[in-house]
């Protein structure tokens, strides 16, 4: 499968991304530089962490102003896979790709630590190939990951089920201490009506090995790659 | 806009009041004066004020400095470049250095603290090292203190805001505190980057001809004397002097990080340094001295934040994120379109001459000239008084035998849990990112951090210590336990020492008592490295640490790396399983002096520090390396502050999950309080499976390191008999929730 990771003035988390990709799932990867125009040939693009632009304005709302963007939001118009991560969740949002905001932790602070996330969805191609009600374990690193949609999005999001992992406790309980920065109704990520862009702020790509204390980080790519699977046979069998 | 002309900025003539003011003495404007053959015009006196500070010029350490061991059999580069450089193998170096940032810290700790990171990642990657791991040591004064939680919150808030979004983890460090910081806290900043050993690059100024590249942020009014305001003590002022602290651009740092490390790919670079403390004035004399060369700058071509800067200041500014290339001739539109790329400024500034001069030139006027050697290695050298203060006996003084025991020495493990040196530093390090770059193996809250080397089966392990109570009482076996303490951290997580950096944090110089202090500390620091084998690659001096005529303890820091052969095989602290046998490497004296729970309990800082033998040292972490290196050991961890009774139940609570129970009986005949919370040197603590016990002895016998069991782990409760005992997760509540409690 064939990925693209965006490079942003200011993103950090690029070379994970591409390192779990490359190294833990054997993945074809590519960086992508913000000032080229995106050729469509990628199965999925991702949207690294960092603080793009220095994060200075509003997190994400600079960077979607890059002359990559255009082709992203055309990418997701037509069915391609769009994954952002921590910076790249904001970017979405910003960009109007992905329902609602991310604000300044409740506490205030950039937090950074594991947390526990509960798979609430399955048929989604970032989950695909987890359980549902399922716990990984993924670090979270932001100052301002607090979720926040209007009721009128909240219910549509409930009622579509884009709400696809809660921050919960490691027995997969909600709870408020479980929750690192006070997202609204404990959401860890949520995907697009389509269900081909998903924003999460934890990073998977820093949970993709043993060594690093854990692997649940891959549950994300390879339902990205199981999904990716099924959309070529479907493609093949007409 | 009208062109400007060097005449818009006239020179003042030089008055007695504006020598003083650049903060040289008589002697030394006498010196100037001798070496130039003539007056200085202002330009020039600025230019050498930075240049003989004592920040720039370590003028009284340089000659006690040499007594550092700074050669081993992996260093490539010592201290004199903007880092030191340790061989780890496969084609790979490390590259490592730590600086302080004390004085605009105190004064504004958000930006004092950012761009002291902000510098020392440029010290790193100037050398061509992509900087993989931070760490900070941290000293403030009370936290009763009324500005206490001010500057802490500041300080780490700073660090984290800067490191963060520069994208290298912090994965380690440590924060203490104590009165003697209220008016001087000390920040010190470490950063290690990975480079090819092929592919070095160091701050030299080669090649006649060669162009002067300044590239990065634009140069402001900000940190003017700089240099200058860390190279003096403190009075009530302090708060008046914050312009002369610069403001941090991570945003601009990253980009110039990715830009120097893409043009390093190219053959295009002769050499580079960052433009730190004393800005354009510094890297130019200091690259063309180290080159044997000169330089020539047109100041009129540097890109400048703000109208009406004249040569004086841009000089002197100490605008953050900018770096001074030598570029090859030939090469400068390439350099150029890579800084384009990353939207940042290239400009050629000048060039490298043969005349061995730093001249600089404003709209085709000359405006300074002076040999590079008059700013450089002919910088004034002192050697200052140094004498042993008779108050020195009388804090040596302890009577054991006046100092009541307390009759309940679970609630004294309470408090000595609950004071702030001792508890958990998590709501500091969970501000930091300490995952980025998918390298952290052990993060934050172990003896130290593990990190992997990417593409290679090993690790580096990176820890930094230093008690300056220990100091206070006696610098130099203060100065030893430093650098012991640090290297037996390594020896928990399984790493050999390959190198350390330090940074020497203490009072004024001009004071005979702190001179002595600084001595005997770096004697101390000597025989450390020399017993235990670790050379010093880079670090720093911090001087004038005190305010209203008083001095901040001595404090060394000791940043040591180590090695993993594999990196799997690191260990935590904390106990893994129920019915593991708890072992001491080690033996326990009757010794309170300098101890936490003498401070927390009795309110004293008094006696002798700790006794060391480096030979046992030594044999304990040797014995512990190979214990780990064949698979003996479950958890291992070093006796710090508050002695063994803390050090057993940071092992029940230290860990991710709920933590674990231990039954301990402890055999030695002493008094209860020396027993469970003096701080014996030389002491680890490990668990074991039962059925390694006797290879275990074995190896101790054959290391010549007594050993004995002292437990087993499991159940819920510390039980210490005895002596005390309490659930586990009563102490891990009082543990975890300090400092956050404190600081709300």
């Amino acid at each position: 499968m064939r990925w693209g990771v965006i490079v942003f003035p200011g993103s950090c988390d690029e070379q994970d991304v591409y390192d779990c990709l490359k190294h833990a799932l054997r993945q074809r990867v590519e960086f992508l530089w913000h000032k080229d125009d995106l050729d469509a040939k990628f199965d999925c693009l991702v949207l690294p962490g960092g603080f793009s632009y220095g994060d200075y304005l509003r997190a994400g709302a600079m960077a979607r102003f890059s002359p990559i963007m255009q082709g992203v939001m055309d990418f997701a118009r037509k069915g391609g896979f769009v994954l952002g991560i921590c910076n790249g969740f904001q970017i979405l949002c910003e960009a109007g790709l992905l329902p609602g905001a991310l604000m300044r932790n409740a506490c205030l602070q950039f937090v950074c630590r594991h947390v526990f996330l509960r798979v609430e969805e399955t048929d989604s191609p970032f989950t695909c190939a987890g359980k549902k009600g399922q716990v990984l374990r993924l670090p979270v690193k932001h100052g301002e990951g607090c979720y926040y949609a209007d009721a009128v999005t909240l219910e549509r999001l409930r009622k579509n089920r884009q709400i696809l992992l809660r921050y919960v406790d490691g027995k997969g309980r909600i709870s408020s201490s479980a929750n690192p920065n006070g997202s609204l109704d404990h959401i860890a990520g949520v995907c697009n009506e389509g269900r081909n862009v998903f924003g999460l702020m934890p990073h998977p790509e820093d949970a993709g090995e043993k060594l690093l204390g854990s692997e649940d980080g891959l549950k994300i790519f390879s339902s990205l790659i199981a999904a990716r699977d099924k959309r070529k046979q479907k493609a093949w069998l007409g | 806009m009208a062109r400007l002309s060097a005449r818009k900025f006239p020179q003042p003539s030089l008055t007695l009041e504006i020598i003083a003011s650049h903060g040289l003495s008589e002697e030394e404007y006498q010196k100037i004066l001798k070496v130039l053959g003539r007056e200085p015009n202002y330009t020039e006196l600025g230019v050498f004020s930075v240049m003989w500070s004592e920040h720039c010029s370590y003028k009284s350490s340089k000659g006690l400095l040499k007594l550092l061991p700074t050669e081993g059999p992996g260093v490539l580069q010592g201290p004199g470049e903007n880092a030191g450089i340790v061989d780890i193998g496969s084609g790979l170096v490390a590259v490592f250095k730590m600086e302080s940032h004390n004085h605009p810290s105190f004064i504004e700790p958000y930006q004092g603290a950012a761009t002291g990171v902000g510098g020392i990642l440029r010290d790193i990657f100037t050398m061509g090292a992509r900087p993989v791991a931070s760490l900070n040591s941290l000293r403030f004064g009370s936290l009763g203190h009324p500005r206490t939680p001010y500057l802490l919150s500041g300080v780490v808030a700073g660090i984290g805001g800067y490191g963060n979004c520069v994208g290298v983890p912090t994965v380690g460090g440590e924060l203490f505190f104590d009165e003697c910081y209220n008016a001087n806290i000390l920040v010190n900043a470490f950063t290690l980057g990975i480079a090819k050993k092929k592919h070095i690059f160091k701050g030299q100024a080669k090649g006649v001809g060669n162009s002067l590249i300044y590239v990065g942020a634009k140069t402001g009014r900000d940190g003017i004397h700089g240099a200058t305001m860390a190279s003096e003590a403190f009075s009530q002022e302090a708060e008046g002097r914050r312009p002369t602290v610069q403001v941090g651009d991570p945003f601009t740092e990253k980009l110039l990080l990715e830009a120097c490390l893409e043009i390093m790919e190219k053959d295009c670079l002769v050499g580079i340094q960052d433009m730190g403390a004393a800005g354009l004035t510094s890297s130019a004399a200091e690259m063309a001295g180290r080159g044997g060369t000169g330089v020539e700058l047109d100041l009129s071509r540097v890109p400048l934040r703000e109208h009406g800067m004249g040569p004086y200041e841009i000089l002197l500014s100490e605008s953050q994120e900018r770096m001074l290339l030598v570029a090859k001739k030939g090469s400068e539109n390439e350099v150029k379109r890579i800084f384009k790329r990353w939207d940042l400024d290239a400009v050629v500034v000048g060039r490298v001459t043969g005349d061995r001069l730093f001249r600089a030139l404003f709209h085709g006027a000359e405006v300074a000239c002076i040999p590079i050697t008059a700013l450089t290695t002919e910088a004034p050298v002192y050697a200052r008084p140094a004498e042993r203060p008779q108050s020195q006996d009388e804090v040596q003084k302890l009577d054991l035998s006046i100092i009541g025991e307390p009759k309940e020495l679970s609630e004294t493990l309470k408090l000595l849990l609950d004071s702030p040196n001792v508890a958990s530093k998590e709501w500091v390090y969970r501000q930091y990112d300490h995952f980025v770059r998918s390298n952290t193996v052990v993060a934050p809250g172990s003896d130290a951090a593990v990190i992997r080397i990417k593409g290679a089966e090993k690790g580096l392990a990176l820890t930094v210590d230093g008690n300056s109570r220990y100091c206070y009482l006696d610098p130099y076996i203060g100065g030893i336990l430093a650098v012991a303490e640090a290297a037996r951290n390594l020896a928990c997580v399984g790493a050999h020492p390959i190198g350390l950096s330090d940074c020497l944090n203490f009072g004024s110089p001009e004071r005979p008592d702190v001179m002595w202090q600084f001595s005997q500390v770096l004697q101390g620091m000597r025989d450390g490295c020399v017993a235990l084998g670790v050379p010093v690659v880079s670090g720093n001096v911090s001087f004038y640490n005190e305010t209203d005529g008083v001095p901040i303890y001595p404090t060394p820091t000791v940043a040591m790396v180590g090695l993993l052969p594999k990196v799997g095989r690191y260990v935590t602290p904390w106990f893994k399983s129920a019915g593991d046998l708890v072992v001491l490497l080690g033996i326990t004296r009757e010794e309170l002096g300098g101890s936490e729970y003498l401070k927390v309990v009795h309110g004293l800082v008094r006696g002798t520090p700790p006794w060391i033998d480096l030979k046992l040292e030594q044999a304990v972490q040797r014995c512990c390396l190979k214990a780990i290196e064949r698979g003996m050991i479950r958890s291992a961890h070093d006796v710090s502050e508050g002695g063994l009774a803390v050090a057993l139940a940071e092992c029940c609570v230290s860990g991710p999950e709920r933590g674990l129970g231990a039954r301990i009986e402890l055999r030695e005949m002493m008094r209860g309080d020396a027993l469970l919370f003096g701080e014996s040197q030389s002491r680890i603590i490990v668990s074991i499976r039962e059925r390694d016990l006797s290879r275990l002895t074995e190896l101790a016998a054959r290391e010549g390191v007594p050993v004995q069991v002292i437990g087993e782990v499991g159940g819920s409760r510390l039980v210490v008999q005895p002596l005390l005992q309490l659930p586990v997760e009563e102490l891990k509540s009082i543990w975890s929730s300090s400092l956050e409690r404190r600081l709300k």
